[in-house]
């Protein structure tokens, strides 16, 4: 029996995949933040990619003023709310609360953070505006967190920009890529449609930016040019079946998921491939969408998950089995999935061997490849000069996030190879200064 | 096993917990409640002049997610017939007659205070409290703190009531005035058995930033309350350590303010009170806070060895100085368990800006260290310390030399002119102006993440 039913409403959904940081109420809020130390060169700020002065916006919400705290979080990350819900706060923020060498919980950070943020949100309370027009036009492909994040910027500095994405909806990942028990649809969208909303970007949906002449017309009418533009597919294993129906990539199927939610198919029997947080959601999204049994197959042992421990802790919860040691040979099945042969596999000095005449056939019915995402170097060949470093990633200044061609920037996983929302809604929004740099600079 | 029970000039119960004159006294159905969840007497609500009360009466001053950690009142004496009053003191008598009731009362002529006293005592009080300390309401009709505050007039109505008195006589003082001892003295040349304190003080606990008017608000205005709750705690112990240090006051003292927990109780009784009266700990968790109290007083005085509470009455009075006479060769210095440190960095900051620049940080690591020199041996580190026993303070000095601010002046060794060699700051090392400027900017104010550049726009892009 699995441990849940497959849902066929969106209450079921919602009920399955309920959300891991609800919205705090403002008594557990006055609770929460009145524990805070407000400690001295906090920890918390240090471990917080965006740098949200986090003391500070807990002392908001302990006072009374819920507006201000949101006005800290915002000034730092354009996705605070976002942040707040799906961020990997156990190993940032609260992972480095000075609470935990007591021995006591570290204060919930994240869900403090998005309490004042909803608030504002919610009451439409704006708290930004565009800055005086400086004539300058910036294009922004992508409506990720480090596109949006970088538009909001500009428009701050009074920059006009026009955002060109290639999906109906914004925010990248945030809501085709993060599992829908972080945050939902519905809140993702609301906090882009909050920005929107004071700095007046333009974003063009379904308007892929994707060869030569395109990029051209861009270079035209934009003074610089910012890359979004995240990463692509999910890796090719390379392995006999991979083509067979019902072996899907994780980055598709999650997509598919924020998509289709209750209506997303999943089998009975799942394997997911990977060792990483994609694979962790991609099994507990199999198990809460009610698959019979779920295995996560990974090729070294456990400890050398590439996954945080409380994403592995969280998939064990729903029943998802893991499945060490072990490398996918070939998807089995005829025409339709069936199995997947693994054989054992033993790590010498760093190195993975297999054990000969270990072989074995794990049976399901789904293969889930969550294996990596592949680069969109196709692509980015189309930029004149783009220099991409050996793992494909686009070679840029840390100081001003400019790229090889002086016109282009780049933030968020195109330029660090794929790492957590608030990296990208944090260097996006630096990368808006690099630009404003580029072209006030005579 | 210790023994809690009390003689109170006169006054017996079973322990010295008794309930203040307050809301909770109101009625016959309370007190009878609480005697029987264990409170060991209750001063009855203050009977006296009819009065008439207001809706929206008690406000409080809450610190983050704690409530009521100062509480206060606009609230006047009983506004219940004095007949019902006194049939409930006779009922509660009747079935509680080894605890203590005694009647607060409150009225204006000579003749009112006779009747009222006789009443009481009638209805069978064990004594009777004087309410001179009521700071509203009441005192704009020329009682409560009106009497408290005007030590003649005090005595002269202690007289009044001392004429027909067959029980034993308290009278409440008034912290709302500058020395305590002034009004106990009066109350002793009165002829009073004993004296009890403190009242409410006088307060406005909040301003409401909407209405732009004081708490408690009726119909958009508000007056000026008694406050009380664990925040006036400090200011009771300080004023019954004075009426009990008095040579002359020589009263028995009940011991008022801010005791919630067995540990203010003991406070109370160690600076000199003998019996100690409870409100807001009654008013905000109800009358089942008492068993808290009674095994924690029983506990320590088990622990201590005191067998009853009059063992404990006082002791901590000889211990309590005037600056002049404290050893002014006694050091201590702040000492960090790296051990135990979690890194908040409370103690640097607070000494950085609040103290003696006397912590400083290490690189490496978060725990910061003393630097032992500059450490003049404050406590502030110790107190900010969200860890038990991670700062503490330790002893420097040798302990053979002892010198006072007094015996320095017999000596004619005391700093006399403004820059004295002799003055305690010469020669203190401190840091010099300005190397505060900038410093640790980035820690102290994090507040714009990434500190970016103003960058000045210079050029716009031609239509």
């Amino acid at each position: 029996m699995a441990e849940y039913a497959t849902p066929t409403t969106e209450q079921e959904f919602a009920g399955n995949f309920a959300q891991l940081k609800p919205l705090m109420s403002n008594s557990e809020a006055m609770l929460e933040s009145s524990r805070c130390l407000f400690c001295f060169d906090a920890p918390c700020i240090k471990a917080c990619p965006s740098g949200i002065d986090i003391p500070l916006f807990i002392r908001q919400i302990n006072s009374g003023n819920a507006t201000g705290a949101a006005r800290t979080i915002y000034e730092a990350n354009y996705f605070g709310n976002a942040c707040g819900k799906v961020c990997p706060t156990e190993v940032l923020c609260e992972g480095s609360c000075v609470y935990t060498a007591t021995g006591a919980k570290p204060i919930e950070i994240g869900r403090l953070q998005s309490h004042a943020t909803r608030k504002v949100m919610d009451q439409g309370k704006h708290l930004f505006q565009p800055g005086a027009a400086t004539g300058f036009r910036v294009a922004v492909i992508g409506a990720g967190p480090a596109g949006i994040s970088c538009a909001c910027e500009l428009r701050k500095l009074g920059h006009e920009v026009e955002v060109f994405e290639a999906r109906s909806r914004p925010s990248g990942l945030t809501l085709y890529g993060v599992a829908p028990y972080k945050i939902t649809n519905e809140e993702t969208l609301a906090e882009m449609a909050y920005l929107e909303a004071q700095l007046g970007f333009r974003v063009h949906y379904n308007h892929p930016i994707s060869s030569r002449p395109e990029l051209e017309k861009l270079e035209s009418e934009y003074a610089a040019i910012f890359l979004g533009i995240g990463l692509g597919h999910t890796s090719a294993l390379g392995l006999p079946g991979e083509e067979r129906d019902n072996c899907v990539g994780a980055v598709e199927f999650i997509e598919q998921l924020r998509i289709g939610q209750q209506h997303t198919a999943v089998g009975r029997r799942v394997i997911v491939l990977g060792g990483g947080n994609t694979a962790m959601d991609a099994a507990s999204e199999s198990a809460r969408l009610g698959a019979e049994r779920v295995v996560l197959a990974y090729r070294r042992g456990k400890e050398e998950m590439g996954a945080y421990a409380f994403e592995y802790d969280l998939a064990k919860s729903v029943g998802v089995q893991g499945l060490f040691n072990v490398a996918p040979l070939e998807i089995t099945g005829n025409g339709k999935v069936e199995g997947v042969k693994f054989v054992r596999t033993a790590t010498r000095n760093g190195q993975v061997h297999p054990v000969p005449g270990s072989e074995f056939v794990e049976p399901c019915d789904m293969v889930i490849k969550a294996t990596g995402q592949a680069k969109q170097t196709r692509f980015l060949n189309f930029i004149p000069e783009l220099q991409l470093d050996s793992r494909g990633r686009i070679v840029f200044n840390p100081a001003t996030y400019q790229t090889t061609n002086p016109r282009y920037f780049a933030a968020g996983d195109a330029a660090n190879g794929g790492a957590e929302v608030v990296n990208a809604a944090a260097d996006g929004k630096a990368a808006a200064h690099g630009i404003h740099g580029f072209l006030t600079k005579n | 096993m210790p023994d809690l029970s009390i003689n109170f000039a006169g006054i017996k119960s079973p322990n010295p917990f008794w309930l203040a004159s307050a809301p909770p006294t109101n009625s016959g159905y309370q007190v009878m409640k609480a005697f029987d969840a264990g409170w060991g007497g209750a001063v009855w609500k203050t009977l006296g002049v009819p009065v008439v009360n207001v809706s929206s009466r008690y406000g409080s001053v809450n610190y983050r997610d704690k409530r009521m950690m100062g509480f206060n009142n606009i609230e006047l004496i009983s506004d219940r017939p004095l007949a019902d009053n006194l049939r409930e003191i006779e009922e509660v008598k009747k079935r509680f007659p080894n605890h203590a009731v005694i009647a607060s009362l409150m009225v204006q002529s000579r003749q009112e205070w006779h009747d009222i006293v006789r009443d009481v005592t009638n209805a069978g009080s064990d004594g009777i409290e004087l309410n001179f300390g009521c700071p509203h309401g009441m005192c704009e009709r020329g009682m409560g703190s009106a009497v408290g505050q005007e030590p003649e007039v005090l005595q002269t109505i202690v007289e009044w009531v001392m004429e027909v008195a067959r029980i034993p006589v308290i009278v409440k003082l008034t912290p709302n005035i500058s020395d305590i001892t002034e009004p106990a003295l009066a109350a002793r040349r009165g002829g009073a058995n004993a004296i009890s304190l403190i009242n409410t003080i006088q307060s406005i606990v909040g301003v409401d930033l909407d209405l732009f008017a004081p708490y408690p608000i009726v119909d958009g205005k508000g007056s000026n309350g008694g406050y009380c709750g664990p925040a006036v705690k400090p200011i009771a112990l300080n004023m019954v350590k004075n009426c009990a240090q008095h040579p002359d006051v020589r009263l028995p003292i009940s011991g008022i303010g801010g005791i919630e927990t067995w540990r203010d109780a003991v406070e109370h009784i160690l600076l000199g009170a003998s019996s100690v009266q409870v409100c807001t700990a009654a008013m905000h968790y109800g009358f089942g806070i008492i068993r808290e109290m009674t095994s924690g007083l029983e506990q320590y005085m088990a622990e201590k060895g005191f067998r009853t509470i009059d063992d404990m009455v006082g002791r901590a009075l000889p211990n309590v100085k005037h600056w002049e006479d404290l050893n002014l060769q006694y050091k201590v210095t702040a000492s960090i368990n790296p051990e135990k440190c979690i890194g908040c960095q409370l103690c640097y900051t607070a000494c950085e800006d609040g103290a003696h620049q006397a912590i400083r940080l290490q690189p490496g690591t978060r725990t910061p260290a003393i630097i032992d020199e500059n450490c003049v041996g404050c406590n502030l580190c110790s107190l900010v310390c969200p860890v038990e026993q991670c700062i503490t303070m330790e002893r420097r000095d040798d302990g053979t030399r002892h010198q006072t601010w007094k015996e320095r002046t017999a000596a004619d060794d005391i700093p006399i002119t403004f820059n004295d060699e002799r003055a305690g700051g010469r020669h203190h090392w401190v840091p010099e102006p300005a190397a505060a400027l900038g410093k640790e900017r980035e820690k102290t104010l994090p507040g714009k993440a990434r500190l970016y550049k103003e960058v000045a726009v210079k050029q716009k892009i031609t239509e």
